[in-house]
């Protein structure tokens, strides 16, 4: 009779088993599915779609928010928030453009802004941590001093001047795509990599699942947390340079919204932000759905209001259709 | 029997099973009007389980509910309250950031011409204070009034919704000495408005001061309903334990070898203070005290969970410093929380993540987790400690109660613990896995490894424990040998009555 008992929970764990692993891999496989019939839809009802010239617009102007919220999922699985990555990418383009003007060189002058821009991140997760302040207080009041800060650098003015041999690097190509968006896959890789390879990775998840149970094992929350914020700000610096050279000069107002961009691509990718949910493979395709929807929209004429009411709708939907399946999982 | 006039609750065969366990057993009660009844009875005798099947939080299974002589289905807390129902949780249940009239009213604020009606809020609030006399101001924000003016509060609100009945779950677990009098006066105030009182307490002394009946419950079954004049506390521990003890509280107990803990004079201020106590290898010690005796803080303060202002910790014969768990771990120390779901697991990632997460250092490469080794860490303490999971993969909130707790311990067996702080191992998980845990002690002890085991149920902790120490308010009472247990010795010195009797 034991013995019976005792298959009967193996088999019900089984068919649980089962529903997780397709929960699992529930975001990704369906956002891959959204993904190929937006494409099969698109490239029917526009013949302009499916050209490299459009597919590399797509990809170069996704590419800098898509760099950035790689930074931005690790601290969403956190279970934080970063509204400052916006702010932390103008940052960076401006302190790239003044060092270059004033004659650093280039190499030199892109290391010592994406530094500039880590240690700012870096000193917003000591205050989380070390204040206990909200994540979204002490980065919205970050987004605020940055930007304030960048503004008062600049006198608000267009950073110009820029050595002909970095600007050059905007239309620069490789294998027919733009050498930007191999950045930006340089970028995931390097996320995805921590987040299944390294300590910090697996920490992420922990601290956002369950803090206190995290530091019960002996996880030093300070540095993790001062770290992923510091992350996040790092990935934030090297956007700010793909869009310092996309435009060319650097723009003290580059990135204003960014961070919502960011959360949304993170959002539909699956991430939560109650913490310990989310992939950057997710996150890659959350961008890319959502800009192919204002890249298609665009195509077809569809007026960009109404294209801001169906992104909105796709970000609510995203989560609905999650926890939905989570309910049922249960 | 005294006579009472009025009857207006009563519980008659009433049966509650969760899954397998047959938490009620056909179960009565009868309380009347004006009438302060005790339901005592040890952890997991079934007296919530009764108060929720009342409240309408569990429905019964069998039996029937009388509220003044007619039958009722409660179904759930709402229904409970137009019942004219109350309860007073043990956890506070307060909006804190609203006054004392909002939470009065929270829900059904009262309108006028489209706007709230202030003044008739804070003036019924007021009355409903005044007529139980408690000295709070209606306007004042909850979180500035002391725990006891929360609890008064909470209480009056019961209360104001026409309550026949009102049930104290625990009340004074939170409150000072003469915060309880308060209480006291209060519930003697309802007492007079011919209110039935229900009131679930460990304290004896509390019982004896302000019930007229006692009730005892013990393993989900009625015992005996006593009045309070007519049994003494002897006689109450006496039918609270039961005459047998269950076999299934045993382990193979080995012979202790060389001290590997001694604690001296460790105190918290406020919580506890001059805690000595030695914990040697492969053996059992157990920790037993009253829910906030202290006993948990004392554990978590030399894990390093929590500070501590005074004392002396030496691990192995050397005098150490444990400022954070991450020290204690590093010394050998393991920590299985009370709280599993809150504190002792990631129930949001993996089985294979948990059971690594102390110890991703021994697999890690130049910053790199070795994967294959990381997944056949987790594949073996699978296969030793029996966690019946579907993968190493498996989130652990999928994972039976036993189960995670399995994965708990393999966290700590990989980080090679050697001293095991087991904090209520065996809360909330089915008898087959209690069973396992205590297999899996044996396992730590035969390695050489120490355990302490801190439990509220007395035949786990004294079946189990080769040396038993109880805390009461903070202070160590006495420590314990095996020939020296005994249950209701143990449950005087918990309740902090020392032995005058043998003397």
């Amino acid at each position: 009779m034991m013995e019976t008992a005792m298959k009967k929970e193996q088999k019900k764990i089984g068919l649980l088993d089962k529903i997780n692993i397709f929960r699992k891999r529930h975001s990704e496989s369906t956002l891959g599915a959204i993904l190929i019939v937006f494409i099969i839809f698109l490239s029917l009802a526009s013949d302009r779609f499916l050209t490299l010239r459009n597919i590399s617009n797509l990809l170069r102007s996704t590419s800098i928010v898509g760099v950035a919220a790689v930074g931005m999922t690790f601290v969403i699985i956190s279970a934080g928030i970063d509204l400052s990555i916006g702010a932390v990418l103008g940052l960076s383009g401006v302190i790239a453009a003044l060092l270059m003007t004033s004659g650093v060189p280039i190499f030199l002058s892109v290391i010592g802004a994406v530094i500039c821009g880590t240690v700012v991140g870096i000193i917003q997760g000591w205050v989380i941590y070390k204040g206990n302040v909200p994540p979204f207080i002490a980065t919205l009041a970050g987004m605020m001093i940055i930007r304030g800060g960048v503004m008062l650098i600049t006198g608000a003015n267009m950073v110009s001047g820029l050595p002909k041999s970095f600007r050059s690097f905007a239309t620069a190509e490789f294998l027919g795509l733009p050498a930007v968006f191999f950045i930006w896959m340089v970028v995931l890789g390097l996320g995805a990599f921590i987040a299944k390879y390294t300590k910090f990775g697996r920490n992420i998840y922990a601290i956002g699942s369950n803090e206190e149970a995290a530091r019960l094992s002996g996880i030093n929350i300070k540095k993790n947390i001062v770290a992923v914020y510091g992350f996040c700000a790092f990935t934030a610096s090297i956007a700010g340079i793909l869009f310092l050279i996309r435009l060319g000069n650097g723009l003290p107002s580059a990135g204003t919204g960014y961070e919502m961009d960011a959360v949304a691509a993170a959002v539909v990718g699956g991430a939560s932000l109650m913490g310990a949910e989310g992939s950057i493979l997710g996150t890659f395709l959350g961008a890319i759905i959502i800009a192919m929807i204002r890249n298609g929209g665009n195509l077809l004429g569809i007026n960009s209001f109404i294209l801001n009411i169906i992104v909105g709708s796709l970000i609510v939907g995203a989560v609905l259709v999650d926890q939905k399946s989570k309910k049922q999982g249960k | 029997m005294r006579n009472w006039t009025h009857e207006v609750v009563r519980m008659t065969g009433i049966h509650k099973s969760f899954g397998s366990v047959h938490a009620l057993k056909g179960v009565k009660l009868q309380v009347h009007a004006g009438e302060v009844h005790a339901l005592v009875g040890e952890n997991g005798a079934g007296k919530s389980t009764l108060i929720k099947t009342l409240m309408g939080v569990h429905q019964k299974d069998q039996g029937e509910i009388y509220i003044e002589g007619k039958e009722v289905t409660v179904q759930d807390p709402i229904h409970a309250g137009q019942l004219g129902l109350g309860c007073v949780y043990q956890d506070v249940t307060i909006a804190r950031h609203l006054t004392v009239g909002e939470n009065f009213f929270l829900g059904k604020l009262p309108m006028r011409k489209g706007l709230v009606d202030w003044d008739t809020v804070y003036q019924k609030t007021k009355e409903t204070l005044d007529s139980l006399h408690i000295q709070v101001n209606p306007r004042e924000v909850v979180k500035y009034l002391s725990v006891a003016q929360q609890e008064m509060v909470v209480i009056a609100k019961t209360v104001h919704q026409d309550c026949k009945v009102v049930v104290f779950d625990e009340p004074t677990a939170l409150l000072a000495n003469e915060e309880v009098e308060e209480l006291f006066r209060i519930i003697d105030t309802l007492k007079k408005k011919g209110i039935a009182v229900i009131y679930i307490s460990h304290r004896l002394e509390e019982i004896f001061q302000i019930c007229d009946t006692i009730t005892v419950f013990k393993d989900g079954a009625w015992v005996n309903t006593v009045d309070t004049d007519e049994t003494d506390e002897d006689r109450l521990i006496a039918m609270m334990v039961g005459r047998t003890i269950e076999d299934m509280y045993s382990i193979e107990h080995y012979e202790p070898g060389d001290e590997v803990l001694n604690v001296k004079g460790l105190s918290r201020n406020g919580v506890f203070e001059n805690i000595d106590l030695n914990l040697r290898k492969s053996e059992v010690l157990g920790m037993f005290g009253l829910v906030g005796s202290g006993r948990t803080e004392i554990m978590r303060a030399i894990f390093g969970a929590d500070s501590y202002d005074e004392g002396i910790i030496e691990l192995f014969g050397q005098e150490v410093k444990i400022k954070s768990p991450q020290d204690a771990i590093a010394l050998g120390i393991g920590f299985l929380p009370e709280d599993r779901k809150e504190q002792g697991l990631s129930l949001s990632t993996s089985v294979k993540e948990n059971i690594n997460l102390a110890a991703y250092d021994r697999i890690i490469n130049k910053g790199i987790i070795n994967l294959r080794k990381e997944a056949a860490v987790a594949e073996r303490y699978v296969k030793d400690l029996l966690i019946k999971t579907p993968s190493i993969n498996q989130k652990v909130k999928n994972l039976s109660g036993g189960n995670q707790q399995k994965v708990v311990i393999g966290k700590w067996l990989n980080r090679d613990s050697r001293i095991f702080i087991f904090d209520e191992p065996t809360v909330g998980i089915d008898v087959g896995a209690k069973r396992e845990i205590f297999r899996l002690f044996e396992k730590i002890l035969a390695a050489g490894n120490s355990i302490v085991l801190i439990s509220s149920y007395l035949p786990e902790v004294m079946g189990i424990s080769d040396r038993l120490i109880v805390i009461h308010e903070g202070k160590k009472m006495d420590t314990l040998t095996r020939d020296q247990f005994e249950e209701e010795k143990v449950l005087r010195l918990a309740s902090g009555i020392k032995d005058s009797v043998e003397e």
